[in-house]
């Protein structure tokens, strides 16, 4: 199980807002190569680890990339935090606000949502993933 | 210990708690696949023991990080989050 701690892993200060930048940054949290995937690749994979090592090495960067996803909500959120919609609209968030309104949808930058598809090339070359390991 | 979170900020004292942890994180990770090394060890503890100190003293002063940590009230909605602006300190 996991125990949250109430800090980022490295601190989030954004000075000024840019939603334009947050649209292309929200890949990173659920994009085909974001953290969303990696904390859930790592996550799902260490049940079928044949050794201590890599049962332990999966678990634990896991449980950093779910710090890591929360670092780039962040930064997705303090990029857009009080922008007016008409600027939202401005920046091609017109469409995201109306489907998820101000919250940090996982989905990537062109707006495809999260899908566990994104893993499915890693489960299949298992065995080589333990031997790269 | 206590001196010196009286003379620093907030801001510093988490740094200094984020710094601690992330090198806490990393040295796992290594010793995840290196086990048997012994000066990674060394360092690992010593990390460990530094962040209980520093998150104790600032638990005390700024509240919770962690629900494990008892109040006699229920701090944890007090401060902001950390994913909010101004929440990182």
């Amino acid at each position: 199980m996991w125990l949250y701690q109430k800090k980022l892993e490295y601190p989030v200060r954004i000075k000024c807002t840019n939603p334009r930048l947050a649209k292309f940054i929200i890949s990173q949290y659920g994009g085909p190569d974001g953290e969303l995937a990696a904390s859930l690749r790592y996550l799902s994979q260490r049940f079928g680890m044949p050794d201590q090592k890599s049962k332990a090495i999966l678990n634990d960067i896991g449980t950093e990339e779910l710090a890591h996803l929360e670092m780039v909500g962040s930064i997705v959120h303090q990029l857009t935090d009080g922008v007016p919609v008409e600027e939202l609209e401005k920046a091609g968030l017109g469409a995201y606000y109306t489907d998820h309104g101000v919250d940090v949808y996982p989905s990537s930058a062109a707006g495809v949502p999260f899908t566990a598809a994104y893993m499915a090339v890693n489960f299949r070359i298992k065995k080589s993933n333990v031997n790269y390991l | 210990m206590e001196e010196y979170c009286n003379n620093h900020t907030r801001g510093e004292l988490l740094d200094e708690i984020r710094a601690t942890n992330f090198s806490l994180i990393e040295l796992g990770l290594y010793l995840d696949i290196n086990p048997n090394d012994k000066r990674a060890l060394c360092l690992c503890n010593e990390c460990a023991k530094k962040l209980k100190m520093l998150t104790d003293n600032y638990q005390k002063i700024y509240g919770p990080l962690t629900i494990e940590f008892p109040c006699n009230k229920w701090r944890w909605l007090e401060e902001p989050w950390p994913w909010e602006k101004g929440g990182s300190f």
